[in-house]
């Protein structure tokens, strides 16, 4: 029950805040919960199903080019557009997922890695149609969904709202499962989980498949909102920052991707205010992370005040 | 120009990629067969490389050979001090484990790139070579009056580009000599072998693992400041070396040598000869998706042995 209020409890504060923030960090926040969601997805495989994959922009950047790419070339509308920034994010990381998962470890990260890789200098290589590194502005009128304008501040920030509490539910409600325990128990220990009967590869699968597909969702969710998909969102460093802010927030905690994103985006929304070596600063919390709190932040709470955090 | 004199010209462009790459990938592959670890920022150390020859070029005076003599020398020894003092403050106390290890060095990544950008700046800087002298090199075609020799125009190369090509051949032999024949050598490849062992025949582990990975830094730094005067050194080009090196490592197998080098003339040369006929962009996509390929299908490497 307290579960619950804490999550119920965390979306009506952010609504509440819909009508308190001044009009900047209102922008800002709804950026937040938008990255926050790709967070989300990625702490599904790393932080639950213990994977670390270092290749999810490969699947944030197939939900924001099948959505743009829908609209641009193919004329959609925007939810469909949306639906297919989901199906693209689906099929790409089912289609990694039946290879990479044949490794393990060390392997997987490489392996994902250069998929990753892969996929964005595919990006550069068809410029002609996705205009590479300079990227392509999505027009404002074909980001009208239902005849709400998705460009106006307000409107914005609600259906980023929108976004990120059906993730957020999603993946408490997706922990809770039957299923999500077993995924945690794979992270624990596979081996066991294979002796007691369960198809550890169909599971890992899944969790892969509904990671890359949430990812998509925000990937497709910030085409539409912000009104631009380059190709820098497919790069290395856009796989780095999920697992940046899931670190930092707590890895296997519901509420830790929100809490680290949210720190992470202030960091270096400061720090690039002074110079404009900002990922200095996450170079230095990743090293910082890894050596005193491999926890994070929620994990820590968890540790220290409330055990059953989930 | 026909064919074959592009094809020629492809090559030796390709050799000097090769020449350049065996060096930096036989670091990572040392670091990752003696350490298990996966060093992310073995790109960093070679962009390091580069911008402290240019430095040691900038501030020395006198002829350009003595600058580039110097950091010849100098910059190597630096990084390798630099990765030591890395591996001491943050991957012992990691115990080395493997997954861990690949995000701290992501972080390092990060803030060696970024400091260099802070201290050094954003712009491509070129260093003289010592010497660069162009050489033509002949072509046979069929003419009127049977076979006879000709000198097309733009196919030749630099001596510069030779020198690097045998000074990297060098220093391969030379680490060849140190893990094959010397103590040091044979006290890494025990440590490769068991660590455990190891440990209990008196070895000093730890100072092993902060040699190697030193030395496997100062291997990445030395082949920048071979590629310098060629290229120009600015602070991101350590990406693309990481990746190519990754691909030569992980084709040539996990943690051997011989198969490095190996691979790394494959890569090198078909790099060169796609790259000069396609598109770079084209190269680098088949390269990677070959290694993520690989990696599943054949984790032992192309030449790798199997449970090796």
């Amino acid at each position: 029950m307290r579960v619950y209020a804490l999550h119920a409890g965390l979306i009506v504060l952010l609504f509440a805040l819909h009508f308190l923030l001044p009009a900047y960090h209102h922008g800002n926040l709804a950026r937040v919960m938008v990255l926050a969601s790709y967070a989300i997805g990625y702490n599904i495989l790393f932080g639950y199903t213990g994977l670390l994959s270092l290749g999810h922009a490969l699947f944030f950047a197939a939900g924001l080019y099948g959505m743009g790419l829908g609209i641009q070339h193919l004329g959609l509308a925007p939810a469909p557009a949306f639906l297919l920034g989901l199906v693209a994010g689906a099929v790409v990381s089912g289609g990694l997922a039946l290879l990479a998962l044949r490794t393990s470890g060390v392997a997987f990260m490489i392996v994902t890695l250069m998929f990753a890789q892969a996929g964005y200098l595919t990006l550069l290589y068809f410029g002609t149609y996705t205009r590479g590194d300079e990227g392509f502005v999505i027009a404002q009128a074909s980001r009208a969904l239902w005849g709400i304008d998705l460009s106006d501040p307000g409107n914005r920030y609600l259906a980023a709202l929108i976004l990120f509490g059906t993730c957020l539910l999603l993946s408490l409600w997706l922990v809770r499962t039957p299923f999500g325990r077993v995924l945690v128990a794979i992270r624990e220990n596979e081996e066991r989980v294979r002796m007691l009967g369960y198809d550890t590869f169909a599971h890992k699968l899944a969790a892969m498949v509904i990671s890359g597909t949430i990812a998509a969702a925000a990937g497709a969710g910030y085409g539409l909102l912000f009104g631009y998909a380059g190709a820098t969102f497919a790069s290395v460093q856009y796989s780095i920052f999920p697992l940046l802010w899931v670190l930092l927030g707590g890895a296997g905690t519901v509420l830790g991707p929100f809490v680290g994103t949210l720190f992470m985006f202030y960091l270096i929304d400061l720090s690039s205010g002074i110079t404009t070596a900002y990922m200095l600063i996450a170079g230095v919390v990743l090293v910082a992370l890894t050596l005193f709190a491999p926890q994070g932040l929620m994990g820590e709470v968890r540790r220290r005040l409330w055990k059953g955090l989930p | 120009m026909d064919l074959g004199p592009y094809l020629v010209l492809a090559t030796l462009e390709g050799a000097v990629t090769a020449a350049v790459l065996a060096l930096t990938a036989v670091g990572l592959s040392l670091v990752f067969g003696v350490m298990r670890v996966v060093n992310i920022a073995h790109g960093e150390f070679f962009m390091l490389g580069a911008v402290i020859a240019w430095a040691l070029a900038h501030g020395l005076s006198g002829h350009p050979a003595v600058g580039f003599a110097v950091a010849l020398v100098v910059a190597p020894l630096v990084v390798g001090a630099l990765a030591v003092a890395a591996d001491m403050t943050i991957l012992k106390r990691l115990d080395y484990d493997p997954e861990r290890t690949i995000v701290a060095t992501i972080g390092l990544l990060y803030i060696i790139q970024q400091l260099t950008l802070m201290g050094y700046g954003p712009d491509a800087r070129p260093v003289a070579a010592p010497f660069n002298t162009r050489l033509a090199i002949p072509w046979f075609e069929k003419g009127a009056e049977g076979w006879q020799m000709i000198w097309p125009w733009g196919l030749g190369t630099t001596s510069y580009k030779l020198a690097v090509i045998a000074a990297a051949v060098a220093v391969l032999c030379a680490v060849w000599a140190l893990m094959a024949r010397s103590r040091i050598g044979l006290v890494m490849r025990a440590t490769q072998s068991d660590r455990e062992m190891a440990l209990a025949f008196g070895i000093p582990v730890e100072r092993v693992y902060a040699l190697v990975f030193g030395l496997g830094a100062g291997l990445a730094a030395l082949a920048a400041v071979l590629i310098v005067p060629i290229q120009q050194a600015h602070y991101l080009m350590g990406a693309d070396p990481l990746l190519l090196s990754f691909v030569v490592v992980i084709i040539g197998g996990l943690g051997s040598l011989p198969g490095t080098v190996v691979a790394a003339v494959l890569i090198g040369l078909s790099d060169g000869i796609i790259s000069v006929f396609f598109s770079p962009t084209l190269a680098k996509i088949l390269a990677t998706l070959l290694v993520g390929l690989v990696l599943v299908f054949r984790p032992q490497g192309l030449f790798g042995k199997r449970g090796g």
